[in-house]
């Protein structure tokens, strides 16, 4: 990510009170994960301490630290989904993909994380890829669309 | 648009948006809530669009995408007014059929209408559903009607009539006074009077005084807040103005989802849309009472809904609550003043001072006053957003709502209020739905997940279930919380491994017990509640898992049914 766009996004956002988690948030969207270089000038800008920063950054687990697969996977294991077989359709894709929960291939092909409620429990057990849902997850359906990603 | 400046100017603008509005046209409502669109609403949609277009009935019907109607498990869900046919599981396939028979020809088409799995009657009119028949639809009903991205379409239905009542016809008090006698109670878990909270904000010292929509819904399970914010923004919105206006705020702030980019839009759009009208900023409707709004975003961890640590995240801080002993009302965002409640309990308050609390307190229970929204999921037939009477009994939920259990199985309870609630079982399902009946026994509503459990379901795994789910969103700041929910989960999970000890379920009361009385917030304290609640009722069930290494729900993947760890673990 260049120092341009970093820059413009504190900008915008400088002088609020309480703009650091806004700010990480709108990096990590445009950059898919936060580099070190950026949490260093996002501290020296806003001039809030490095270890502040980090402290936010690792706090929440939905900001990442490494980076991140070209398709991002989302098993909701919340209530309603467990309830309908989340954990099948979580031991399906961990057959498939090779990887665990908060983790990502070595060809960044593929990024897996459990989430907790789409607010699609209707639909449970719930998967996304890339930000497609899909309802009513089948071992055998999950299969053929991983299939389609490059 | 046109900025107005008195209620004058209102009331003619919403005179002039009715009278551009044929009464007799064909128009038809896409359901744009979460779940419809997972299940492909937009192909349905275009198909819509691209039939009228090849049909060139541009001028004839009219077209409106809509906030949730409800009735998820049948989505997509398509309703065809002036008559209200509601059609669902609606394919891009059936589209230029409804458009030839329903929306030109006035004629029902049977296949696509509600049939009755029991009775094999049909209904054609979405008010005939025993889905929706069977619910009072006060804050959500509207949300088959209105494109939430339309201002007038709001105003058009009534809207902001409440808070011109409230600014120009009461005083700050008397808007106060009525919340207060109407007894509403806060929906965000807590139950926790509306009115006297906004009169301790109110009466604290300091001029600058904040009031905060929690939009935060992080109960798993539980959709009801996001399908009314999304579907119907300007109704929270109207509620929170009327609100600081009451307490005397002039800065808001909406706290919400980051994964939901709908909801985030929607929000936007009815905040620049009001702001335009002059319904929000600098001298409202011309009353001189000014209010503001931001949109603050939560990133995903569950206890940032809780008040003080909702604060600590808009001031840019990591979400640790504080002791409770500080009330925020008093003392929140930067020591000031703030005033929080739950999405529903604003999207309440424009109800109230357009009908009146006398209207209002007749609804519902002694203490329990208005209507509830519920998330009904698990294993029910009819699964959605609902919206009942509070005292409504739990089985007219589950079964006269929501058709009752699917493929032939048996109830075997119903859970409330997620992580931090409690499971109730099949024998106590004429209970209420109450706050205070629930809470007394062991299964608060907490903000209205309401999970339908059948007998495929273990219920000591569910216990551990709920508490993996706390041990990763607990802050880890105090001690009781975060070690005591490890320990118990630790102990369970061995429980549902079969590796259970004598001694254990004793071991798992203490510890309960002393992150109940401990913990620094109610994360912590209500922690326990899962397992205690499911201990109480299906004691049976743990000692299965212990005793004879059997889970009976044949769930457990490590157990058999007739007993014994399996010979591969
Ligand atoms: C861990 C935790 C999470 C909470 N999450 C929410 C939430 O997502 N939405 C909500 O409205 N209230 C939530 N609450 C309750 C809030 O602390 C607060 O009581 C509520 O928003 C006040 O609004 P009300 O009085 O209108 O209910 C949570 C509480 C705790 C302890
Ligand atoms: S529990 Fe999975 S979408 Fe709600």
């Amino acid at each position: 990510m260049d120092n341009d766009s970093i820059d413009q996004i504190i900008d915008k956002q400088r002088g609020k009170p309480g703009s650091l988690i806004q700010v990480l948030m709108e990096i990590q969207d445009k950059n898919q994960w936060l580099p070190r270089e950026a949490l260093e000038k996002v501290s020296e800008k806003l001039e809030v301490p490095l270890s502040r920063v980090l402290r936010i950054a690792t706090f929440y687990k939905t900001f990442k630290l490494i980076p991140e697969g070209r398709h991002k996977i989302h098993i909701c294991t919340g209530t309603a989904c467990h309830v309908r077989g989340a954990q099948r359709v979580l031991d399906t894709v961990q057959d498939l993909t090779g990887i665990k929960p908060g983790e990502t291939d070595p060809d960044l092909k593929f990024s897996l994380e459990t989430v907790n409620c789409l607010g699609c429990c209707t639909l449970g057990p719930v998967l996304e890829i890339d930000g497609k849902t899909f309802g009513k997850a089948a071992p055998a359906e999950i299969a053929d669309e991983l299939k389609k990603y490059e | 648009m046109a900025r107005i400046s008195s209620v004058a100017e209102l009331e003619e603008l919403r005179k002039d948006i009715l009278s551009k509005r044929e009464p007799g046209k064909p128009w038809i409502a896409f359901c744009g809530g979460i779940g419809c669109l997972c299940l492909g609403n937009d192909r349905v949609i275009s198909a819509f669009a691209e039939e009228i277009r090849k049909q060139s009935l541009e001028a004839k019907v009219g077209l409106r995408m809509t906030g949730c109607h409800g009735f998820c498990e049948k989505g997509p869900s398509v309703v065809i007014y002036p008559e209200e046919v509601c059609y669902l599981e609606v394919t891009p396939e059936d589209v230029p059929e409804i458009i030839a028979q329903t929306v030109v020809g006035k004629k029902v088409i049977d296949r696509l209408v509600y049939t009755d799995p029991k009775t094999g009657e049909k209904a054609a009119h979405l008010f005939e559903i025993p889905f929706y028949r069977n619910q009072t639809r006060f804050l959500i009903g509207n949300n088959p009607r209105i494109n939430p991205r339309s201002i007038d379409d709001y105003l058009a239905a009534g809207g902001y009539s409440a808070l011109a009542k409230a600014l120009f016809e009461m005083s700050p008090e008397q808007v106060l006074a009525e919340i207060k006698k109407a007894n509403l109670r806060g929906r965000g878990g807590g139950g926790f009077p509306a009115g006297l909270k906004w009169e301790t904000a109110r009466n604290a010292p300091g001029e600058e005084k904040y009031v905060i929509v929690n939009a935060h819904e992080g109960e798993p399970g539980a959709f009801m807040d996001r399908a009314l914010f999304t579907g119907n923004p300007h109704c929270v919105l109207e509620g929170l103005i009327i609100g600081a206006y009451a307490i005397g705020a002039h800065q808001g702030f909406i706290y919400t989802r980051h994964d939901n980019p709908q909801l985030r839009e929607n929000i936007d759009i009815a905040l620049a849309q009001a702001k335009e009208y002059g319904l929000l900023g600098e001298n409202i409707l011309g009353s001189g009472f000014n209010f503001n709004v931001e949109v603050h975003l939560d990133i995903g961890i569950f206890v940032s809904g809780e008040s003080s640590a909702l604060m600590r995240s808009i001031e840019g801080k990591a979400p640790e609550p504080r002791p409770k002993y500080i009330r925020t009302s008093v003392s929140g965002i930067w020591e000031k003043p703030s005033n929080l409640n739950n999405v529903e309990t604003w999207a309440n308050v424009p109800m109230i001072i357009n009908k009146g609390s006398a209207w209002y307190a007749g609804i519902g229970t002694e203490r329990s006053k208005g209507t509830k929204l519920i998330s009904l999921s698990g294993k029910v037939c009819n699964t959605g957003v609902v919206e009942v009477p509070l005292g409504t009994p739990l089985k007219e939920i589950v079964y006269g709502i929501g058709g009752g259990i699917p493929n032939g199985k048996k109830l075997k309870a119903v859970h409330f209020g997620g992580p931090m609630g409690g499971s109730l079982p099949e024998s106590l399902i004429d209970t209420p739905l109450d706050f205070d009946a629930l809470a007394k026994l062991g299964a608060p509503m907490g903000a209205g997940a309401m999970l339908v459990i059948d007998e495929d379901t273990c219920m000591v795994d569910l216990a551990r279930h709920f508490l993996e789910f706390l041990a990763g969103e607990s802050c880890g700041k105090c001690v009781p919380c975060r070690e005591g929910i490890r320990q118990m989960l630790k102990i369970l999970t061995r429980i549902t491994k079969g590796k259970g000890k004598e001694g254990d379920l004793e071991l798992l009361e203490e510890l309960a017990g002393v992150t109940r009385e401990a913990a620094l917030c109610a994360l912590g304290r209500s922690a326990p509640n899962p397992f205690l609640s499911t201990l109480k009722y299906f004691r049976d069930e743990y000692e299965a898992h212990i005793k004879e290494k059997r889970c009976p729900a044949l769930s457990c993947k490590e157990l058999s049914a007739s007993g014994g760890a399996k010979k591969n673990e």
